[in-house]
């Protein structure tokens, strides 16, 4: 029945939870061919993660499998003993994690990790193994790969630590690389040659790929076929082209129609002054203190100024320590500014703290960290009502109830607590508390980034409604270039600290000036609705 | 680490206010109640007890650096000597006792984490809490009560030092040994394998499986590293507890360790034992402390020493 | 509600059973705890005295009811006095930081580095062998514990999202502490008091068998088993059941902390 060509071919994967025997994958089927990059696509729960593990057996905890085979070159991998599955992982199948900051082992040196492989699986000697380490370290992209062998992963970045963990992959020439997730933890510019880096390397050796993401965009752009899954069942599969132009199953649809497509222009009249100011902000981080000396500091914003006008929406991107977070927490009032001042409606807004928080409030990125565990929806609303003084106790009770029911949570989440919410609806109940005060200003900071694609489209869909209600202004801090080319107005790129680049919003898109944004934007899509619910990727390059 | 220095200091002080809080005129208890007021004020000038207390702070101070942390009210003896040969004596008994706990009980907690949820697991973390909930003094009554009168196999009384006779010294420690060694098993496998459940989590170990490990080689080289630091820090906390606790014990065997002479000296109000037991132990303490830190870095390359 | 976990149900069972009969001491006992009666020394376990009798004729059994009490009340004011005043500085110093935090730290590092029953033996000198002075002795050991946990749960909550939200919203500190960051450390205060009031059991008994206890004749678990060392060769019931009771309490309390831990720890909650 298996694709004989296939290098591996899974046919009717059912896994089930052990203690209650409910499905989490049902019934999946798909093939690999070799030298093929195939993708799965999927969000949280879909199972995807939980398929592709069991291909080498490595079958969660609290797991089991129930029925349909994986057969990796014409044997079945669910029936095979340990010792066949030891050889087939690593040796033929290697695997790459999301998590590049956990997936090496912290107390050994990279050297051995590396080598750990080649003693187990190849016959060759230390020197042969040092001489092919080097080249290979060589290969991804190291500096210093002599100095690599002995170094501890902590001494490297994320996005290097991936290419080590791509390197110890490769390095055994697997006829299979199972990628899961491999970028997603990565700063999006990172993340690019990341893909590439994995792309190249497994075409020189003719390896295949499963790349594993929610990023159905990224995967688009590398695969030649993806499977997408939903709830543990394969909704669609097909060759990339098929499925982008002509989506048949709901689910992909919803997810191609999820992916951000740019906004309409607005009319913000800038001639009008700004409501929010910042002059000249400067942000030092103290050095880290020891008893003898005090570190050098380390300065996060270098004398930074940005207006916003009534109404507007103004996006703060850039990549990881480029200082957008700093400033919006500057701005915030949270971080304390080494020297310049924050304006506003004209006026010092250290002079009126009152008059600011009432009316600046923010949403953070993490809504599950956002929320107190220990209080109920409705409390955490009304609490943000708690200052003002013109509201009755009655009053404010029934402003947070309504205030939740505009977010699209009706009375029966009034009693629940945080942890019983899911991601998406905590993120709606953060909204919730920072807009029950009618604020003039708000500042969000990556507020959607720790969303599934599908309901990040609604949460963003029910910002700018409520947006567009209110006419509040908002600066909104995101590294992704997707959300923030639907929502703003404005935008500012950030680098080190400093603005390299701001400008409309179209203007930026249509024609960056600098390289860095040129950069960014060439990890993004250009959408092309179709009439047949698909679209078209255009991709922009930096070159 | 460097807070070693401030905390040594605050130590010293704490042990001198602890020792000027006691009620009561130490010369005037030694004395007994027929004494003149003269002989009383007489012997307060030769222990210094006439002066400021900041002076005396001062005094006594000074006198440490010299080596000089007086002497027994009782018998004479200078304390620095005294109080180091008790300290000998109760830290063989808890070094001893910790080591062989250490080298059975941390692979025993590593297994239990492995085989999570298994028969062994749980036979193994209920027998660890069971150990790790008898008290001391009152297991080791049991094992006197067993060993010593039933079987006879121990002497029930007395006590030779192991530089005297070793092969005595090692039997009267048998007892002892063997008690802070089943206490101590249960804190050590439970702290082994708490440490080792959550290194087992992690993605390192999902992926060390992905290269094609063996288990023992997961387990061993991946995980093991790993999960003993957490296990090592609690080893010195437990070395230092110990060596303060260690009075029960010693009640129980009749040993002349430290804690004993620490509680006799309680007991006959001898203010310059006491000072130096408490003042020994806690920097013994820190310094076991120290080291543990010091070492800390060979099982996790991430901490740095300072 | 979660089910009940094996541990939790023991635990408790043994503590519930520890508070029950504490009570019934206080209003009955099968013989006055106190009563000497030199024609019943020494006397084995039996129908009349059901865990025998003591060198001066005392029941065994009355006063281990009684002596349970006095372990139950020495350990709960133990607790009560570390949790309040650990507490309190643990919240001041993890929300204060900078230098107050670090002079606090410094001297409660400081009172770390004496193993608490080395500590609680040198402020009993201070304060007198009785059950005040144990419990102050005892209090002032534990509170350096219980100041660091909480400092430790306060600075990690600081980093927390809803902290910085509550600021925005501009609450004032002493509300952000009381609202959102003490109830958020109940958690590791419960686990951690529960170890204490176990530790101050063993503690009180440990005290006592040294001598520097509650003073006889009134009965506590640990001076009962320090009068039995004496007659460990005609009497081994003297030892055997105070201990029996101190080792038991301890398990239960192990039980209960570990099923406590479990159903707390943030880490394990989302495993769930």
């Amino acid at each position: 029945m298996s694709d004989q060509n296939a290098l591996l071919s899974v046919r009717g994967l059912t896994l089930e939870v052990i203690h209650n025997g409910g499905a989490v994958v049902k019934d999946v089927s798909f093939d690999v061919s070799p030298g093929e990059i195939v993708g799965i696509v999927g969000e949280s729960g879909s199972g995807k993660t939980l398929a592709t593990r069991s291909i080498i057996g490595l079958i969660a905890p609290g797991i089991r499998h129930a029925s349909g085979s994986i057969v990796y070159k014409g044997q079945d991998t669910l029936q095979a003993g340990d010792r066949t599955l030891r050889r087939l992982r690593g040796g033929e199948i290697g695997v790459v994690f999301q998590e590049p900051m956990t997936s090496l082992n912290p107390s050994m040196t990279i050297g051995r990790q590396l080598e750990e492989g080649l003693i187990l699986h190849t016959k060759q000697t230390a020197e042969m193994r040092r001489t092919n380490i080097l080249h290979m370290l060589t290969r991804v992209g190291l500096k210093d790969p002599a100095g690599a062998l002995t170094a501890y992963p902590h001494e490297f970045s994320g996005g290097m630590r991936q290419r080590i963990m791509l390197a110890s992959v490769m390095l055994l020439k697997p006829a299979l690389l199972i990628a899961d997730e491999p970028t997603t933890a990565l700063d999006a510019v990172v993340q690019r040659d990341v893909m590439e880096l994995m792309v190249e390397l497994t075409k020189e050796q003719g390896t295949a790929v499963l790349l594993i993401s929610h990023d159905l965009p990224m995967v688009a752009r590398y695969t030649h076929r993806f499977v997408v899954m939903e709830r543990g069942v394969v909704v669609e599969q097909g060759t990339t082209e098929e499925i982008l132009s002509r989506p048949k199953h709901p689910y992909t649809r919803k997810l191609l129609s999820s992916l951000p497509f740019r906004g309409d222009v607005r009319a913000i009249d800038t001639n009008v002054s700004p409501i929010v100011s910042a002059r000249d902000i400067v942000v030092d981080y103290p050095g880290r203190k020891s008893l003898f000396k005090k570190g050098a500091a380390k300065r996060a914003l270098h004398g930074i100024s940005i207006d916003i006008h009534p109404g507007e929406v103004v996006a703060l991107v850039g990549g990881s320590g480029s200082g957008k977070t700093t400033l919006g927490r500057t701005i915030a009032g949270l971080v304390k500014e080494t020297s310049g001042e924050v304006l506003f409606q004209g006026k010092r807004r250290d002079n009126d703290w009152f008059h600011y928080r009432m009316n600046c409030q923010m949403v953070f990125q993490d809504p599950y960290s956002s929320l107190d565990p220990r209080m109920t929806i409705l409390s955490l609303v009304e609490e943000a009502l708690r200052l003002i003084p013109s509201l009755t106790a009655a009053e404010k009770k029934q402003r947070a109830a309504e205030t939740l029911e505009e977010v699209g949570l009706g009375e029966a989440f009034a009693g629940r607590y945080p942890h019983q919410l899911s991601g998406g609806q905590r993120q709606r109940v953060a909204i919730a508390r920072a807009i029950a005060r009618r604020p003039k200003f708000l500042i969000a900071d990556e507020p959607v980034s720790a969303l599934d694609v599908t309901v990040r489209a609604q949460v963003l869909d029910l910002f700018s409604n409520l947006q567009k209600r209110y006419g509040f202004s908002c600066l909104f801090i995101s590294h992704d270039l997707g959300v923030v080319e639907q929502i703003a107005d404005r935008v500012i790129v950030m680098q080190d600290g400093r603005i390299i680049e701001q400008g409309d919003r179209n203007a930026i898109f249509d024609a960056p000036k600098e390289a860095y944004t040129r950069k960014l934007l060439s990890a993004i899509p250009a959408l092309d609705l179709n009439d047949s619910g698909g679209v078209k990727l255009k991709w922009r390059l930096d070159a | 680490m460097l807070m070693a220095v401030p905390t040594i200091v605050i130590v010293a002080v704490a042990v001198f206010t602890l020792i000027r809080l006691i009620p009561g005129d130490p010369a005037a208890l030694m004395l007994g109640d027929l004494a003149e007021p003269q002989q009383i004020a007489a012997l307060r000038s030769t222990l210094g007890l006439d002066q400021s207390i900041p002076m005396q702070f001062m005094i006594w101070v000074g006198h440490l650096f010299n080596g000089d942390f007086g002497k027994s009210i009782v018998t004479g003896e200078p304390v620095l000597h005294l109080v180091l040969s008790r300290f000998f004596i109760s830290a063989q008994i808890v070094v001893l006792a910790v080591f062989i706990a250490s080298i059975i009980a941390v692979p025993a907690g590593v297994i239990a984490a492995w085989k999570q949820n298994s028969l062994t697991d749980l036979a193994l973390v209920g027998t660890a809490t069971v150990l790790l909930s008898i008290p001391t003094f009152w297991l080791g009554l049991l094992l006197l009560l067993f060993f010593g009168l039933k079987l006879g196999w121990v002497p029930v009384l007395g006590y030779v030092s192991v530089t005297t006779d070793w092969k005595a010294g090692l039997i009267y420690m048998a007892l002892p040994v063997a008690t802070l060694f089943i206490h101590e098993m249960g804190v050590i496998i439970r702290m082994a394998r708490a440490s080792t459940l959550e290194v087992l989590r992690l993605d390192y170990i999902t992926h060390a499986r992905a290269k094609g490990l063996s288990e023992q080689a997961v387990l061993w080289r991946h995980a093991f590293k790993n999960a003993f630091g957490p296990t090592w820090t609690m080893i010195g906390l437990i070395l230092g507890n110990l060596l303060g606790g260690i009075a029960v014990i010693e009640t129980v065997f009749s040993i002349p360790g430290l804690g004993r002479l620490l509680v006799d000296s309680i007991f006959q109000r001898d203010y310059p034992v006491i000072q130096g037991c408490l003042l020994l132990v806690a920097v013994a303490y820190v310094l076991v402390n120290l080291v543990v830190d010091l070492l800390y870095p060979l099982f996790d390359p991430r901490v740095v020493a300072e | 509600m979660k089910k009940l976990t094996f541990n939790g149900v023991i635990g408790g069972t043994i503590i519930t059973l520890l508070f029950i009969v504490a009570a019934i001491g206080m209003f009955w006992t099968p013989f006055d705890p106190m009563k000497l009666s030199f024609s019943a020394r020494l006397a084995a376990p039996s129908g009349a005295h059901l865990l025998g009798t003591d060198e001066f004729g005392r029941d065994v059994l009355s006063r281990l009811m009684v002596g349970a009490q006095a372990s139950v009340w020495i350990g709960f004011a133990t607790v009560c006095f570390a949790v309040f005043f650990g507490t309190l500085i643990g919240l001041i110093s993890g929300y204060a930081r900078g230098w107050a935090d670090g002079i606090i730290m410094a001297f409660n590092n400081a009172l770390l580095a004496f193993p608490g029953i080395l500590l609680a033996l040198g402020l009993l000198a201070v304060f007198g062998a009785n059950q005040y002075g144990i419990i102050f002795a005892l209090g002032i050991a534990y509170t350096p514990s219980m100041a660091r946990i909480v400092r430790g749960a306060v600075l990690s909550l600081r980093e927390r999202e809803f902290i910085e939200a509550s600021k925005v919203m501009g609450n004032s500190e002493i509300y952000t502490i009381l609202r959102h960051i003490l109830p958020n450390c109940l958690a590791p205060i419960t686990v951690l008091a529960t170890s204490m009031f176990g530790w101050a059991i063993l503690s009180e008994s440990a005290l006592s068998f040294l001598g520097l206890g509650v003073p006889p004749p009134a009965p506590t678990w640990g001076n009962m088993l320090a009068a039995g060392r004496p007659f460990i060769e005609q009497a081994a019931w003297l030892g055997f059941f105070p201990g029996l009771c101190i080792a038991l309490t301890l398990l239960g309390i192990n039980l209960l902390g570990d099923a406590l831990r479990d159903k707390l720890d943030p880490r394990m909650r989302g495993l769930k």
